[in-house]
């Protein structure tokens, strides 16, 4: 629970442990996966992802703003930004919690199966 | 782009005689499957460049119902966040 920071390293990590390639070439397959999602929202598509979230752009118009230090108002200019929805499953696996998760693997019972799937699935059965 | 596009283009990007279809498949499911199950352990994943995903918790409040105006206690909750990376933020901005 306590703040640990999740990393790239460890995303190919888990690949690795998914796939048979090596270490190097998953390190490669995590980062081409963010570029195509990159990509995709920078030339304005919707990036979703199902039993995740999406990620879509939102145009902002001109506003006032004020610089905070001095208090002299500056125009900000119209912009567009990046906005990520997380999914009803994202939120209730988030809810569920990391101690209901990690209990539900190996003891999974049947009527729950359903409910904790999409972790589920990845029991990393192949170490 | 949905998820099933995305991992057509992986294997369009990353062509390997050795991975099927089901294998790009895998890949992308693990990726975001290990995404969701360190927020639910209430870890951070940061993604450099990209952004970074973030749990952040909402204490209890009452709620009302916005059609019968009835007060509801709305408990305690986690919210995941996502914050974009100083280099996505300029390249969706920037064109």
């Amino acid at each position: 629970m306590a703040g640990h920071t999740v990393t790239r390293a460890e995303l190919a990590e888990a690949v690795f442990r998914e796939v048979g390639l090596s270490r190097n070439e998953c390190a490669k397959l995590v980062e081409s996966v963010l570029d195509l999602i990159a990509d995709g929202v920078a030339r304005g598509e919707t990036v979703k992802i199902s039993s995740f979230g999406s990620f879509s752009i939102r145009s902002k118009g001109q506003r006032i703003g004020r610089n905070p230090k001095t208090g002299l108002e500056v125009p900000i200019l119209p912009r567009r930004v990046l906005v990520f929805h997380a999914s009803h499953v994202l939120k209730d696996q988030i809810n569920r919690g990391g101690g209901a998760l990690v209990d539900a693997r190996p003891s999974a019972e049947p009527g729950e199966a359903d409910a904790s799937k999409a972790i589920s699935t990845g029991t990393p059965e192949g170490r | 782009m949905t998820k099933s596009e995305l991992i057509q283009r992986l294997a369009e990007m990353y062509p390997d005689p050795r991975l099927y279809h089901r294998d790009y498949e895998r890949v992308v499911n693990k990726i975001f499957e290990e995404i969701t199950v360190a927020l639910a352990r209430g870890d951070r994943v940061e993604l450099r460049g990209f952004g970074a995903f973030s749990v952040r918790e909402r204490d209890a409040r009452v709620g009302r119902n916005p059609r019968t105006g009835a007060a509801v206690q709305v408990g305690q909750k986690r919210l995941p966040f996502f914050k974009t990376g100083k280099e996505l933020r300029d390249r969706v901005n920037g064109g």
